[in-house]
């Protein structure tokens, strides 16, 4: 039976809990997610997409219902150990790339290491650059930000999510700003990575042609899976 | 990257480095302030320093004085008062009963370095048709000249004094019309007069002084003012000048004698050095408090516009200490790179002042001394003021929610 990655049992969100304003945008949500899986997320925009990604990515915590992650109930971690999971085990790729403008493409490949071992080691900066090989960007390692292609930034940006050599890797509309071609060209380096390495994806997307391309459709639709 | 550096440092220096224009325009800000404080510190003890130098060697530390003479109140054989008013006896010039006693006893003390017996009086110097009022000094040199620099305020001839000789000020030789190596009739209030020689003029910095204080050997003062064998006052340096008012109260308390210590003798000196020196804490307060908040200013924009970035960071699995730390390091930072800057720009300052302007005589105003400490306190004190600064940004920004910061 394939490992478990992730499980989310009757998982409910609620914003102003106990206002008049309280607002609950995701309803028992029920999920599984296996080693190697890539899920696609659909849905309208406000459907909780989002909500749930930083849920399942322990950016956000449930109200109500359970997470967890590798077996792992993540409702008896305090914020420490919530943090030091998130960094062990979970890649993040944002629709902004959110690269940091201050380093270089390598540097920012490096940054999840180095915020883990406190110092850039040779070791940090070899994998690095192995990354940035496998993401095809050797030659603008030492670009900043600012001076590549939004396809470059979210390779770079793919390649930082990996750097922990995550188990799973959440990915929120990683192809929103880019052209078809680069669209196409990101996920495939995703799928790549998730066929070579066996790292599950949640991949929240509004593009149905790369939904398909994946093992399974999760849609929302007010804050309950539809399917 | 510096493989030595941890994170924090890393991202502190970067941080500081992309926003190259506000850092530049902080770091000149704190330089300035900093800059303010060196300047203000360095010239205001040097100024200090010259003036106690001044005032110290132009006179004894610690004077003993023979105490006051009092008359008692008579009394009949009951106790009871015969008169009811008692009036004030005149102050004659006596001596310091038994002083060479005191004298020993004084240069065994091993708080006091310097002592020299003097008999002072009051003269009227009289040359051709002119004729001034003086205050003789009759001192032993070798002694003396340790207390009071005479030999350094020598403008003409030289701090020798034989029975014959006498030293004037400078006021005093244009008021005679003396010169150098001329005779001068001395003549007390007893009728007693010697006629001495100038051997030397000086300029003791004030015109008062200039026209009364004349300097002569001890022997011919006692000879001339009625006292043989006699000395009026006492005069002592100490180890510690500011322990000197302490020194005093306890010889005064020991012996025969009233202990005047230069302290007491130049309270109103005091009182405008204290003066000086509460505006110089105060300025420096307020330049150190503009600091603070500029460096505040500067980092709370800087939390602002790097909370997407805190959020990533916290996303990769930064911890809030780590997000502390980098902004408290960006602070200390801030403070030391501006102390540097303000140090060199305190230097400039001083070393520009110090040859624009002069005392009258034209010597320098104050004595230009870098002391290394003043520059280590500074560093220290700016990089704690960043320090302190940078603590309510930096608290914002560990306390950012990541999801909040990410989204915006």
């Amino acid at each position: 039976m394939a490992e478990e990655i992730l499980r989310l049992e009757r998982v409910c969100k609620a914003y102003n809990v106990g206002l008049p304003s309280e607002t609950e945008v995701l309803h028992d949500i029920d999920l599984r997610l296996n080693r190697g899986q890539f899920l696609a997320l659909t849905g309208p925009s406000g459907s909780g997409k989002s909500t749930l990604l930083n849920i399942v990515g322990l950016l956000d915590r449930p109200t109500s219902g359970r997470l967890f992650i590798k077996g792992q109930d993540t409702g008896l971690l305090g914020d420490a150990a919530i943090t030091r999971l998130r960094g062990h085990t979970i890649g993040f790729v944002f629709q902004d790339h959110h690269l940091i403008s201050a380093f270089t493409a390598q540097e920012n490949v490096m940054m999840p290491l180095l915020v883990d071992r406190g110092f850039p080691g040779a070791d940090i900066a070899a994998r690095a650059g192995d990354l940035m090989e496998r993401v095809g960007l050797v030659k603008v390692a030492g670009n900043l930000a600012a001076n590549m292609s939004g396809g470059q930034q979210q390779r770079v940006a793919i390649a930082r999510a990996l750097a922990m050599g995550p188990d799973l890797v959440l990915a929120d509309e990683p192809t929103g700003n880019l052209d078809t071609k680069s669209a196409d060209s990101v996920f495939e380096l995703m799928r790549q990575v998730n066929r070579e390495s066996g790292t599950s994806f949640l991949m929240v997307t509004h593009n149905l042609d790369l939904a398909r391309r994946c093992d399974r459709i999760i849609d929302v639709v007010d804050g309950r899976i539809n399917s | 990257m510096n493989r030595w550096l941890p994170f924090e440092w890393i991202a502190a220096v970067r941080f500081l480095r992309e926003g190259r224009m506000q850092t530049l325009f902080i770091v000149t800000g704190i330089g300035i302030g900093v800059g303010v404080i060196v300047f203000m510190s360095a010239l205001l003890t040097g100024l200090q320093a010259n003036f106690l130098k001044r005032v110290l060697t132009s006179q004894p530390q610690i004077q003993l004085l023979p105490p006051d003479q009092i008359a008692r109140p008579l009394r009949n054989g009951l106790g009871e008062f015969e008169s009811a008013i008692v009036q004030r006896p005149s102050q004659r010039t006596i001596s310091i009963d038994q002083w060479p006693k005191i004298r020993d006893r004084m240069l065994a003390d091993p708080e006091v370095t310097v002592v020299s017996p003097t008999m002072s009086g009051s003269a009227l110097a009289v040359r051709g048709d002119a004729n001034r009022a003086i205050a003789i000094s009759g001192v032993e040199p070798a002694s003396y000249f340790k207390i009071v620099k005479i030999p350094d305020y020598i403008v003409a001839g030289e701090a020798r004094l034989t029975s014959d000789d006498i030293i004037i000020g400078t006021e005093l030789a244009k008021d005679l019309g003396a010169n150098l190596g001329d005779k001068l009739r001395v003549q007390a209030a007893s009728g007693s007069a010697v006629v001495l020689k100038i051997t030397g003029v000086v300029d003791l910095g004030n015109k008062g002084p200039n026209e009364r204080n004349t300097y002569v050997a001890l022997r011919t003062a006692q000879s001339l003012l009625g006292t043989i064998g006699g000395v009026t006052t006492i005069d002592l340096t100490v180890r510690d000048i500011y322990a000197a008012e302490t020194v005093a109260a306890r010889i005064q308390a020991s012996n025969t004698v009233q202990a005047d210590s230069w302290i007491k003798t130049n309270a109103q000196f005091f009182t405008a050095i204290n003066a000086q020196q509460t505006s110089n804490t105060l300025i420096r307060v307020f330049v150190a408090l503009s600091v603070a908040f500029g460096i505040a200013a500067v980092l709370v924009v800087s939390v602002i516009q790097r909370s997407k970035d805190i959020g990533i960071l916290r996303a990769m699995g930064a911890s809030r200490g780590q997000v502390l730390r980098v902004f408290l390091i960006q602070g200390g930072l801030l403070g030391f790179v501006g102390a540097l800057a303000g140090s060199l720009v305190g230097v400039a300052g001083l070393v520009y002042w110090h040859s624009i302007v002069k005392q009258a005589d034209g010597s320098e105003l104050f004595p230009l001394v870098f002391e290394r400490s003043l520059f280590v306190v500074t560093a220290i004190l700016a990089t704690l003021t960043g320090l302190l600064a940078a603590m309510f940004p930096a608290l914002r920004a560990a306390k950012l929610d990541p999801v909040e910061a990410i989204r915006g």
